[in-house]
């Protein structure tokens, strides 16, 4: 273990120890913009400079391994000078019609240019051309940062490798191999990228439906495979409008194109039935019918048939698909009301 | 799964895995394999199909469909051979080794090579790469399962852990990659024939005791249920009148379209609790509006027997919770159930299952639990969970080596019908379509069935990629589209079994295998044409109509 001091407080951290791993554990906050935890640091955004004692140069802190006995100060007049100027730099590109970018509210690069003063922009920047061919996302470059986030997150973490910088210098552009369209890439459509994505350039489709500060967000386990990915449905208005992806023990953190992007608009289609429904059997045509009426008939003929058969006349199937909980009320209605140990459910179809 | 996601992806020096394609069934797992080899993991691909991992493995066994058991024993054979067994583990932790051992004497990996069409050094080189590794977990999903001696092929994967030590520890054990979201769930739950919550078997007096003192009914006269594989041929055969199925489409899903049909339309009375018009309930007697898990209180059950919350976030007018529908049906029919809370259902499975006995919805939403879920089994409320099973002693004492002959598929080929056909999942949708197909964007990306065949069969066929062929089995024909490449060795092909417009459940049999009655998915015998005149393929029903009650009902949204 290692003695560093951060900001005057001192805290003992491992070996090898970065001084944003020393800072976290002082309880001292450094912005990041590039950084992303349990990936080797990028370093790219420079925006966690901090000043050691004894040292000429400023470092990047998410880089920097901390040594025994560092003074590290991470506000003074120079770090914040330079962090201004680190902002300056990365909006020389960037386009400040935030009013109208999905990302309002959530973006890190706004909330660091508000913290540090950063109105005007004594840069002008070139249009660069969008990339809106994924279904459910859009690359905006001239919202990007160049953090790689994104690229780290793809390379690294779902490690599908679709994405990395394309051209060189001010030209540079997050893109699929030789500067393809996003949809005819390799790209699974997953948008871990995009959550990855501190600013604008990466944002989901569905952004635009919602603003951030009006939705609610509810924790929940992904309803497709059996992965059990946790996530957060964000809710507006008695509707799910989008799903970020939570750190569970089984996802940390990451979710694929059918969690992200295809696990509510069926919930809240107009195909959903919501008025119990009897057919005709002379006619095979089925009308609308109150809840008292179809479940007493539903009661009424299973007891008949039980009574002329026997209970192992009668089945239930439970749905793989439910919670553990309605699981457990249809075997158990099936074994008291029914009389029959006849379920089942699709674990073997 | 005997371990968990994190560690049989994170610790692992070696994974073996026969009969998954998690990149595309399992997506987040297949980005935590994808991480595995990045970091230096070495992988095994066991797998009919060309399946995109294949690229990133040291060893890609191309077995033929429906040979796991010969594999496996070859490996077993390899592992007695090269002198790689753990010859203490065996002894101290497990039995029937020498039954197993003389059985596996005859598997040499020539002889294997000639039954999988795989190469004997690829064999004993994958032998070689599992056993010796500190830590390798076993992966497997549905490749192994799907089959008629899919229960042997299953034991034949823990056959070969057992050998080599590689079980009850971290990066090893023997994983099944669970399909659905809550088949775990539903299978502890009890919603099987055999057996109540958490496996408590229905042959045992001491436990149908137990129940019916929990429940207040006499349960000694209820008569050996029968699997749901098996309830439609009782359908068929008068034995069965009346159904209730909660959730499930077995028109879409389940093998052998036509006989599904047939055994739904023999019924007297047939009730789907459901979201939609689905297949299945367009046969329905009384359909009544269900709701999703984004409507509902509960806990899904993970693959890695995670028990997870499931919390409500909308609200659907008109719907019930399927708990209340439930029971208010016991109640009509003359069992005194109170309508409970799904906490409170819970509290109730917790007080009849010893391995749920510590799970709450209240502990799962403490900080304690702090978002992590609880792995059963769990036996108490201060028990942590248990995320690897088998730690020091098996959950049945000693582990038992069960002595698997390798058998082949009921399904061979023919001069009518030559080609294997197998059956898989593809990353953009999930089982019959019924959520996923309601996201327009996911069906601009993966809309229409498509059958993957061999460049050579192709060839031989005058088919093109794209060209529209029908593929046909004694038990129907379809339309659907190919796609060449060399992802299937020749005389076999892959389709999916999502797409509506040419679903391979049509063709599939119902064979079943002897003990899970699980039917025989993956190895179909088939014939490929292309289509160069219309033919009658298998249709589902017309749409039925609806009178309603009001003109016409506003739109929800």
């Amino acid at each position: 273990m290692i003695k560093v001091t951060i900001d005057g407080i001192t805290v003992e951290v491992e070996q090898g120890s970065t001084i944003l791993e020393a800072a976290k554990v002082a309880g001292v906050e450094i912005p990041t913009l590039c950084y992303l935890k349990d990936v080797t640091p990028e370093a790219s955004c420079r925006m966690c400079m901090v000043e050691i004692e004894g040292m000429p140069k400023l470092v990047t802190a998410c880089s920097f391994p901390a040594a025994d006995g560092n003074v590290v100060h991470t506000r003074t007049e120079r770090v914040v000078k330079a962090r201004r100027g680190v902002l300056e730099l990365l909006m020389s590109n960037h386009k400040t019609d935030c009013f109208s970018c999905p990302q309002n509210g959530m973006c890190k690069l706004q909330d660091l240019c508000f913290e540090y003063g950063v109105k005007d922009v004594p840069f002008e920047g070139v249009e660069k051309a969008i990339d809106d061919s994924n279904k459910f996302f859009t690359y905006d470059p001239n919202l990007c940062i160049l953090c790689h986030r994104c690229v780290n997150t793809c390379q690294k973490r779902t490690c599908r490798g679709s994405i990395d910088t394309t051209q060189r210098g001010f030209k540079s552009v997050i893109s699929p191999a030789f500067g393809m369209d996003w949809a005819d890439s390799n790209c699974e459509s997953c948008g871990n990228c995009v959550q990855a994505c501190p600013t604008g350039a990466l944002t989901m489709k569905k952004q635009k439906t919602y603003r951030h500060w009006d939705v609610e967000k509810v924790l929940t386990t992904c309803p497709h495979c059996a992965t059990g990915c946790q996530y957060y449905v964000y809710v507006k208005d008695n509707r799910v409008v989008d799903v970020e992806a939570a750190d569970g023990p089984s996802n940390r953190g990451l979710l694929c194109v059918k969690g992200r992007s295809a696990s509510f608009d069926f919930a809240q289609c107009d195909e959903r039935i919501t008025t119990p429904l009897i057919k005709d059997r002379e006619t095979g045509e089925f009308r609308e019918a109150g809840w008292d009426e179809a479940l007493d008939l539903v009661a009424s003929k299973f007891t008949e048939l039980k009574k002329t058969y026997g209970g192992q006349a009668l089945a239930g199937f439970a749905c793989s698909r439910s919670t553990n909980e309605d699981i457990y009320m249809l075997q158990k209605m099936t074994r008291v009301a029914f009389e029959s140990n006849n379920t089942d459910n699709c674990a073997r179809v | 799964m005997t371990n968990t996601i994190e560690d049989i992806t994170h610790d692992s020096d070696v994974i073996l895995l026969c009969g998954s394609n998690p990149e595309e069934a399992h997506p987040v797992i297949g980005m935590q394999v994808r991480q595995a080899v990045a970091r230096g993991a070495k992988l095994i691909v066991v797998d009919p199909r060309e399946i995109d991992l294949a690229k990133k493995a040291a060893i890609h066994l191309k077995l033929k469909p429906g040979t796991n058991v010969a594999f496996a024993n070859g490996m077993m054979n390899v592992f007695i051979e090269e002198g790689l067994i753990d010859k203490e583990f065996i002894a101290d932790r497990t039995e029937g080794f020498e039954e197993l051992a003389a059985i596996v004497k005859d598997y040499t990996p020539e002889k294997v090579g000639e039954i999988c069409h795989i190469d004997p050094e690829d064999l004993r080189e994958a032998a070689r790469l599992y056993a010796k590794a500190d830590r390798a977990p076993i992966m497997y999903c549905l490749g192994v399962t799907e089959h008629h001696t899919g229960t042997e092929g299953v034991m034949s994967m823990s056959n070969m852990a057992m050998m080599v030590g590689k079980l009850g520890k971290a990066g090893c054990g023997v994983n099944p990659i669970r399909g659905q979201n809550n088949v775990q769930g539903a299978c502890d739950m009890g919603a099987q024939p055999n057996v109540y919550t958490g496996y408590q078997k229905v042959a045992d007096p001491a436990v149908v005791e137990k129940f019916e003192k929990a429940w207040g009914v006499d349960l000694k006269h209820l008569q050996p249920g029968r699997m749901a594989t098996e309830c439609f041929h009782d359908m068929i055969d008068g034995k069965i009148k009346g159904l209730f199925i909660f959730g499930e489409d077995p028109v879409v899903t389940d093998p052998d379209t036509n006989h599904v049909i047939k055994a739904l339309k023999s019924l007297d009375f047939l009730v789907v609790d459901e979201l939609f018009m689905t297949e299945t309930a367009k046969y329905a007697d009384v359909i009544l509006p269900g709701r999703s898990y984004l409507e509902k209180e509960g806990t899904f059950s993970n693959t890695e027997r995670r028990v997870q919350r499931v919390r409500k976030a909308i609200e659907i007018p008109g719907t019930k919770p399927d708990t209340e529908i439930f029971s208010l049906i016991m109640q009509r029919m003359g069992y005194d159930q109170p309508i409970l809370t799904p906490a409170e259902i819970m509290d109730e499975i917790a007080s009849v299952t010893p391995s749920f006995a510590g799970i709450s919805h209240e502990r799962l939403d403490s900080p304690e639990v702090g978002g992590k879920g609880l792995q059963w089994p769990c036996t108490a409320k201060d028990h942590p969970g248990t995320p690897i099973m088998h730690v020091g002693k098996f959950a049945r004492g000693l582990g038992y080596f069960y002595p698997a002959k390798y058998q082949p598929s009921t399904q061979q080929v023919s001069e009518e019908y030559p080609f294997i056909m197998i059956t898989g999942r593809v990353l953009y949708h999930y089982n019959a379509c019924a959520m996923t197909a309601r996201t327009p964007e996911i069906n601009e990306l993966s809309g229409n069935s498509f059958i993957e065949i061999n460049t050579e069969d192709a060839q031989a066929l005058g088919i093109v990629d794209g060209d529209k062929v029908y593929v046909s089995s004694p038990h129907g024909r379809i339309a659907s589209w190919a796609r060449v490449s060399g992802k299937t060795s020749k005389g076999e092909v892959w389709m999916p079994f999502h797409f509506l417009d040419g679903n391979s459940n049509w063709l599939v049999g119902d064979h079943l295998d002897d003990f899970s009655k699980t039917p025989e998915y993956k190895v179909t015998a088939v014939q490929v044409e292309k289509a160069t005149e219309e033919k009658e393929c298998c249709q589902y029903m017309e749409v039925p109509n609806i009178v309603r009650k009001k003109k016409k009902m506003a739109k929800m949204f």
